[in-house]
């Protein structure tokens, strides 16, 4: 039993609107006309493509493999025709595009080959292997690929395993009805996870205004040894990976070190569901339970295929006309749609329906007066306005001393701030912006490096082309001392063929060719990406 | 009178010589400044500036004998940077040595190229991967978009083309603040 | 395109300077009742003259006029300095030193948020530094004719003795300055008429009332304990520990929280957030030097009272009290705080 729970300074307590959703069970979504899986959808590398256009797909079937260790496999959600492989916008604040398999589903849901697994005679690292082929990733938010969450870190061993059932942000209830209906699939996926990590005990953290989800779990690991559900008091971000695992061990993390080096990790309910559907079952991370909720008619839970269109989505919720925005994911954490006709991915935990009535518009911002709401309110105990001043005089470097990237961009304190200033903005501006300098920086050395070696390398080459030179002469010398003969030899060693007609009439050619194949068809150059350092 | 006027040349004589000595006994060793320049430059060694590449830009700056506004490359934040570490005042981006424009690398349109290595010989950096009658093509994360491949090309084939910005190098814009937002109209 | 957060709580600056203003009606309330309805007018005054200057101001800065002024910052210095200033000063007094804390003490330095100094304060050492006199006419606590003190205040005349009367450390300054052998605290103003049972007949009322509205404002969390506690703390710590040593020189601990603008300040001046220190720390050290400098300015400088010496002084060391308080953040304790870039 766990002796008692820890706190940390701050939180706030938004009204939780959990209630709208809540009492709806899970109803799978129906299948889409269209999807679009993103081949991309966790940190670390991107998948390359393993199919083309044209190419029959059957659900479950890779379609991308995982690019090196810090990467994950994407599957096709369905059985289908590959329609295309091209950049399609992201649900991304940026509005960029990436590279996406189109599917066109055929309505069959034909798996291909499903692969079960017992788990207990594998060894973690073929498990994690499995994980990462399987596409499995946090779907707490952060879409981290989970079989490296779970290599051993530093210390050696992960002591603690954290499952995170908080869902401490309003409006969300996803993980919040997989526990109270998939208990025991949640519960096989600790297993599975604990065995990885071979770690002594397991809590599971889930906020008190959640009794049904704790009595279920609590019922489905029951007889699983030192495993322990913890309620842990609702206030907004327990959720958060730092602060449940300061609220349940004790350990603060600061930005930088991962949960590995103190012996703790945390994986979200939905993540420990989709590892026990990947071992025990052979499927591939193709679906997730979405919260459809706002203003809408009839908001609930759905199974949601990856890649689904959210406009389609959204007709089982049926929005309400005075629906201004939707928001992906939480109202405190999530993202403003640029449009509706973006896909589903795997880190997509809910949409929201905004209208002015839900969420009004916030006031003009007005200055700081210092009165130190954010600074009580921010759980990793930073001074936001010290931040925000920083951030706003682009004064990177102090941002960075005064703890800019521990950050955890939870929003507490813009939703206390009375000057209504857009805080995490400031600080959103400063993380990109250091980051891109340190880009800069990284592609600055190096290409110092280089110039710096190519002045080297073209010094060398004089000085060995000086020395051949002076061997050549002294050779030349010694010839025409020896036998008196005149030294054209040595004048032709030293100096270049001398261009005759033929070649001149080459290079001529090959420029009139080059000139008209300019003027007549003007090839466009596709842009390269931008170089990705450090 | 002469009293007070003693004591004060008396106090300013010896306040003098403690200066004196601390810029003796504490003299910084070598001359990190050319470095700490050099840091700040982003290293395209184009020559925009006037001189050729960054370093001996740098050594100019720490003489005296250039102007901290002389660098395209390195934009506004560069001139800035320098204004904050030499103490001098910022001036904007000298037109006469070129304006900031948006990071472009360059790109060698295949099927012209001739293989001549001229523009693999101009390139600063060894971007540009190629030999003698073989095709030549530009390594885009190593170009520094200086653009001094682009003259030497006899066939004309090397183009400038702008750096695309994808989702990990995407920035967040500074936020702009509406204060006539909820001004009764 | 918004951002998130999506969610706000309810709350701006305007709600929380009408939450200060509400915490000083206690305070107001019992001034009025015990030196008349004079204070009334100088809050009028004041106010007026704040919104003007603070109008102007707002228009040759390019800002949104309306917007600013709804914001109730103004309003808030004017009411303090019209409660700081004697009720009986002359009306052009009043409107010169609220003109000067709007205009010069925070427009000039950037508005609302960017004033290094409390404004209110500033206004108080200009008037009494440049204007000793007028600044020094109390009134009398019982005599409340109003006539009278209009006369006095728009009149243009001094005040006639009968009026006035030494506030508790006026008495206490005049004592303190006669040589040692001759007076004793106890003595000067036990014996002064304007010495109540506490801190002086009406002063000690008002004093207890604005303890009242400070007191909600901590339980509405519009300010924290850390300013009023280490302020009120201090200072009589170091009037008791003087005053046992020696009670023929030094004041008691009572008479320095009841007197003067101890009680204002602890809990409306000396909370101000934009001019003080930011960190709980820092709040602690910056209270606790204010409370050693009013105490010190008391009882050895020559005015009567030090709040607003103290708070401008310790307006100074503001940057350094914050650089070197700043707490230690999540994670990053036991070791040197420092951030770092990924």
């Amino acid at each position: 039993m766990l002796a008692s729970l820890f706190t940390f300074r701050g939180g706030v307590k938004p009204a939780s609107h959990k209630d709208e959703s809540s009492h709806i069970p899970i109803s799978p979504a129906p299948l889409p006309d269209l999807l679009v899986v993103p081949l991309r959808q966790s940190a670390g590398g991107a998948p390359q493509a393993r199919v083309q256009a044209g190419q029959r797909v059957a659900k479950g079937e890779r379609i991308g493999a995982a690019d090196g260790e810090f990467s994950s496999a994407i599957h096709a959600s369905t059985s289908g025709t590959v329609l295309a492989v091209e950049p399609r916008p992201l649900p991304h604040p940026s509005g960029l595009s990436a590279p996406c398999a189109v599917i066109e589903p055929d309505g069959e849901e034909r798996w291909g080959e499903r692969v079960p697994v017992d788990y207990a005679s594998e060894s973690p690292e073929a498990l994690r292997g499995r994980l990462r082929d399987a596409g499995i990733v946090g779907l707490g938010g952060a879409a981290f690929p989970s079989h490296v969450k779970l290599r051993p870190g530093a210390a050696g061993r992960i002591e603690t395993l954290i499952i995170n059932g908080a869902e401490c942000e309003p409006w969300i209830t996803c993980d919040d009805l997989l526990m109270r209906e998939r208990a025991e699939g949640v519960s096989r996926g600790i297993a599975v996870l604990r065995h990885i990590a071979s770690a002594s005990r397991v809590l599971i953290g889930i906020e008190d205004n959640k009794p049904q989800a704790i009595v279920a779990m609590r019922a489905a690991t029951a007889r699983m040894a030192d495993v322990e559900v913890v309620p842990v008091p609702t206030l907004y971000p327990t959720g958060g990976e730092k602060q449940l695992i300061r609220v349940l061990t004790g350990t603060e993390m600061p930005f930088g070190r991962y949960g590995a080096e103190y012996g703790v990790q945390c994986f979200n309910v939905a993540t420990a569901y989709s590892v026990h559907r990947a071992i025990d079952l052979g499927e591939p991370m193709l679906s997730r339970i979405v919260t459809l909720t706002g203003n809408v008619a009839r908001p609930g839970n759905h199974e949601v295929l990856i890649g689904t269109p959210i406009d389609e989505l959204l007709k089982l919720a049926g929005p309400k006309p005075d629906t201004d925005r939707y928001i992906m994911g939480g109202p405190m954490t999530g993202i403003s749609l640029p449009r509706v006709d973006l896909p589903v991915i795997k880190a997509t935990n809910c949409i929201i329906a905004a209208n002015a009535a839900l969420f009004p518009q916030q006031g003009p911002e007005m200055p700081c007066i210092r009165c130190g709401a954010c600074t009580r309110a921010c759980p990793a105990e930073l001074q936001p306005h010290e931040l925000y001043w920083f951030s706003r005089a682009r004064n990177f470097v102090k941002a960075a001393e005064y703890g800019i990237f521990d950050c955890i961009e939870c929003g507490c304190c813009a939703f206390v701030c009375p000057s209504n200033i857009r805080l995490v903005d400031y600080y959103r501006f400063s993380k990109s912006s250091i980051r891109a300098q340190e880009r800069e920086k990284a592609a600055a050395d190096a290409a110092r490096q280089r110039f710096e070696f190519r002045t080297l390398r073209e010094e060398r080459e004089k000085a060995e082309k000086a020395a051949r030179l002076a061997a050549k002469t002294a050779a030349g010398r010694r010839a025409v001392e020896g036998a008196g003969a005149r030294p054209a030899a040595a004048e032709a060693a030293t100096s270049l063929p001398p261009l005759d007609d033929e070649k001149r009439a080459l290079i001529a050619g090959a420029v009139a060719r080059a000139q008209a194949h300019k003027e007549g068809s003007p090839v466009e150059p596709t842009p390269p990406q931008a170089p990705v350092q450090g | 009178m002469i009293p007070a006027l003693l004591v004060m040349a008396g106090i300013a004589v010896v306040l003098g010589a403690m200066l004196g000595y601390a810029s003796i006994r504490f003299k910084v060793k070598g001359d990190p400044l050319v470095d700490k320049i050099d840091a700040i430059l982003p290293q395209t060694q184009c020559g925009q500036c006037g001189f050729p590449g960054c370093k001996p830009y740098a050594q100019a700056i720490a003489k005296g004998e250039a102007e901290i506004n002389q660098c395209p490359p390195g934009g506004e934040e560069g001139v800035r940077k320098l204004a904050d570490l030499l103490g001098k005042e910022f001036k904007p981006l000298s037109a006469e040595h070129g304006t900031e424009k948006p990071k472009r690398v360059a790109f060698i349109d295949e099927a012209a190229c001739i293989g001549c290595t001229l523009c693999t010989q101009a390139c600063p950096v060894d971007a540009i991967v190629g030999a003698a009658k073989q095709m030549h093509t530009v390594i885009a994360p190593l170009c520094t978009g200086c653009e001094l491949c682009v003259s030497p090309c006899p066939v004309d084939c090397i183009a400038m083309v702008p750096v695309q910005e994808t989702v990990d190098t995407w920035k967040w814009k500074y936020p702009v603040v509406q204060l006539k937002l909820a001004e009764p109209a | 395109m918004s951002t998130s957060p999506h969610l706000h709580l309810p709350i701006s600056i305007q709600a929380l300077m009408l939450k200060v203003l509400a915490a000083l009606l206690p305070g107001i309330a019992v001034y009025v009742w015990f030196f008349g309805a004079a204070i009334l007018v100088q809050i009028a005054l004041a106010s007026a003259a704040a919104l003007i200057g603070e109008a102007f101001m707002l228009r040759l800065r390019g800002k949104p006029a309306a917007l600013f002024l709804a914001d109730g910052s103004a309003l808030v210095t004017a009411c303090l300095i019209a409660l700081a200033f004697p009720s009986i000063a002359p009306w052009w007094l009043t409107v010169s030193a609220t003109l000067f804390a709007i205009v010069v003490a925070k427009h000039l330095y950037g508005g609302l948020g960017q004033n290094p100094f409390n404004p209110a304060m500033v206004a108080f050492c200009v008037a009494i530094v440049a204007f000793p006199s007028p600044m020094s006419q109390w009134p009398a606590a019982g005599f409340a004719d109003f006539a009278a003190q209009m006369r006095i205040v728009f009149g243009g005349q001094p005040a006639p003795d009968a009026m006035t009367m030494a506030t508790p450390l006026d008495a206490l300054r005049t004592a303190l300055s006669l040589p040692e052998s001759r007076i004793t605290v106890a003595g000067a103003v036990g014996t002064h008429p304007a010495f109540g049972a506490v801190g002086g007949k009406g002063w000690e009322w008002i004093a207890l009332a604005y303890l009242a509205g400070g007191l909600w404002l901590l339980q509405q969390r519009v300010i924290t304990w850390h300013v009023p506690v280490a302020f009120l703390g201090v200072l009589a710590l170091i009037a008791t520990g003087f005053s046992l040593g020696n009670p023929d020189r030094y004041a008691g601990p009572l008479f320095h929280l009841a007197g003067g603008g101890a009680m204002l300040g602890a809990f409306f001046i000396a909370t101000d957030p934009v001019s003080g220190a930011t960190t709980p720390r820092g709040k602690l050290i910056f209270a606790a030097g204010l409370a050693l400098l009013t105490w010190v300015i008391r009882t050895f400088g020559a005015y009567p009272d030090a709040v607003a010496f103290g708070v401008l002084l310790m307006n100074v060391c503001v940057p350094l009290i914050d650089m070197g308080t700043q707490p230690p953040i999540f994670g990053r304790k036991g070791s040197q705080r420092g951030g770092g870039t990924p």
